[in-house]
């Protein structure tokens, strides 16, 4: 079973100034275990997609299925984790609070969910930092502990929606790597929102181009690096082969590469 | 103590001795008579004699402040509440709101004191239940309606129950506002408590002592029951302020 299928699926969202196509005819299917990213301009859909999936916001046409429920059952039976571009945490919960939210809420039982919460922090490498409130953290710690938590439950699917976009570029790759080997750990299949064509070719195993008015799928690209991940693969051909790859498919023309940039 | 808060605190104190040297200068100066102006050191002659009156009638009030206030406020938050949760209660309590936000007390103290007698203490605590809805009822609604979109969506996601949803995000991210209205009314609450005693009733607290001594020609003494007031105002000003930097700090405030 995939763990996400869409098949025509469209949104229009009415407002007083008229109806504005946000996504129109979109397949897309996310096997299980599979790392998809969604690329694209600001008002291509993606965000709008992801919502979707995580039963946010309705489809105005076509149907999606997650894990071959639909996405109000799944968000129902919690098969998914989720991330946004805020961390979102509560301000007033330490990290361990934080983290444990969702279990808090699905009625785990305290010693259940501090041997968890113990075992996340360990993953996300914030151990020390059990005890601090969300301020008293750097942004790309309070996003690895929003991380902890959409890994909470143990989800089969992680939907992200560009929860490295408020980062530096340095925390950003140390983040991708990170989320590389957590996906490894934890097996599951990873919807990522981004508009950065270099992460999404780092963590994808194929990575979907869109284009915008309306939200359109343009172009699938499989990328797939391996499961050894590195820095060093950043340097290497191949890796820069799949970032020129993304790019004619997000420009639609063979873009001239002149010299190594990346970007 | 560091030298920054060292010279925070030092710049009102010297200002108000100041004050009070110039103050005692044109008093002996220019020779104003007592009844118009006493000097600070016969206040404070006067003020050391009646210590444990000031002292007595600063609790009286104070006890009155605090009631109104717990009152107050637990009945402006649950108003706050229904509010939140109910368009037509909104509509229904917030404009009660902003009128008792304009209602003098100077008018009802005086009504309220013939409606329970003049043996009671409920009149003045009700005043100051009144005064100390309006800001605190105001306050509280706002937070209840500040909930972050990216909260929101996240407990949605969670399939979080609208019991949970208030439990855990809408009621902890209110708590800021709720001790921001208690702070604003905190100060308005001394200021009622002490004019409501204007208005006959029960001798015991600081706006009784104060009429009665201004009435019987002892000025000096009627200025250390000011002086009373003022710090009892302080007080209750400096404890609500103090709890909502501590929960604001909490929240990274």
């Amino acid at each position: 079973m995939s763990a996400v299928e869409a098949r025509g699926v469209g949104k229009v969202f009415s407002s007083r100034s008229g109806e504005v196509t946000a996504l129109d005819g979109i397949d897309l299917t996310v096997a299980d275990g599979e790392f998809v990213s969604l690329i694209g301009p600001s008002g291509c859909g993606k965000s709008t997609l992801l919502r979707l999936i995580a039963d946010l916001d309705t489809p105005t046409s076509g149907g999606i299925t997650v894990f071959g429920k639909t996405p109000q059952q799944a968000r129902e039976a919690q098969d998914y984790g989720i991330a946004f571009q805020q961390a979102g945490l509560l301000p007033w919960r330490t990290v361990t609070a934080n983290v444990e939210l969702p279990l808090e809420l699905h009625g785990v039982g305290k010693a259940e969910r501090a041997a968890r919460v113990v075992e996340l922090l360990e993953l996300v490498g914030l151990g020390e930092f059990a005890g601090h409130f969300p301020h008293q953290l750097s942004g790309g710690m309070q996003q690895r502990v929003a991380i902890a938590r959409a890994l909470a439950e143990r989800p089969s699917l992680l939907l992200m929606d560009e929860p490295f976009g408020a980062l530096d570029e340095m925390t950003r790759e140390r983040m991708q790597t990170e989320l590389v080997r957590i996906c490894a750990e934890s097996g599951a299949a990873v919807v990522f929102v981004t508009h950065s064509i270099p992460e999404a070719v780092f963590l994808s195993q194929r990575v979907v181009v869109m284009s915008p008015r309306p939200g359109r799928i343009s172009a699938v690209v499989p990328v797939d690096l391996g499961a050894d991940r590195g820095e060093g693969l950043r340097e290497d051909a191949a890796f820069f082969a799949a970032v020129t790859a993304v790019r004619e498919a997000l420009h639609g023309t063979p873009v001239a590469v002149r010299g190594m940039d990346a970007r | 103590m560091t030298a920054a808060s060292v010279r925070r605190w030092l710049a009102p104190i010297l200002l108000g001795v100041v004050a009070l040297v110039v103050w005692q200068a044109i008093v002996v100066g220019t020779g104003i008579k007592p009844y118009l102006l006493p000097s600070p050191t016969a206040i404070l002659e006067q003020l050391l004699l009646v210590v444990p009156l000031v002292w007595q009638a600063a609790l009286a009030t104070g006890l009155n402040v605090l009631v109104g206030l717990v009152v107050g406020g637990v009945v402006a938050i649950g108003a706050a509440i229904v509010a939140a949760r109910s368009r037509m209660a909104d509509t229904l309590l917030s404009p009660t709101a902003a009128a008792l936000s304009v209602m003098p007390i100077v008018a009802l103290a005086p009504a309220l004191n013939t409606m329970f007698g003049t043996t009671s203490t409920t009149p003045r605590r009700l005043v100051v239940s009144v005064v100390v809805f309006a800001p605190v009822f105001v306050n509280t609604l706002r937070g209840l309606r500040q909930v972050q979109p990216v909260h929101r969506d996240l407990l949605r996601a969670y399939a979080a129950t609208p019991r949970q949803i208030t439990r855990t995000v809408t009621i902890p991210g209110a708590l800021p506002y709720l001790f921001t209205g208690l702070r604003i009314a905190s100060s308005t609450a001394v200021i009622a408590a002490i004019v409501a005693e204007y208005f006959g009733g029960l001798q015991n607290g600081l706006g009784s002592r104060l009429t009665s001594a201004a009435s019987n020609s002892a000025y000096a003494r009627a200025w250390a029951f000011v002086l009373g007031a003022i710090l009892l105002g302080l007080v209750f000003y400096l404890a609500t302020l103090a709890l909502e930097r501590a929960v604001a700090r909490r929240q990274g405030g």
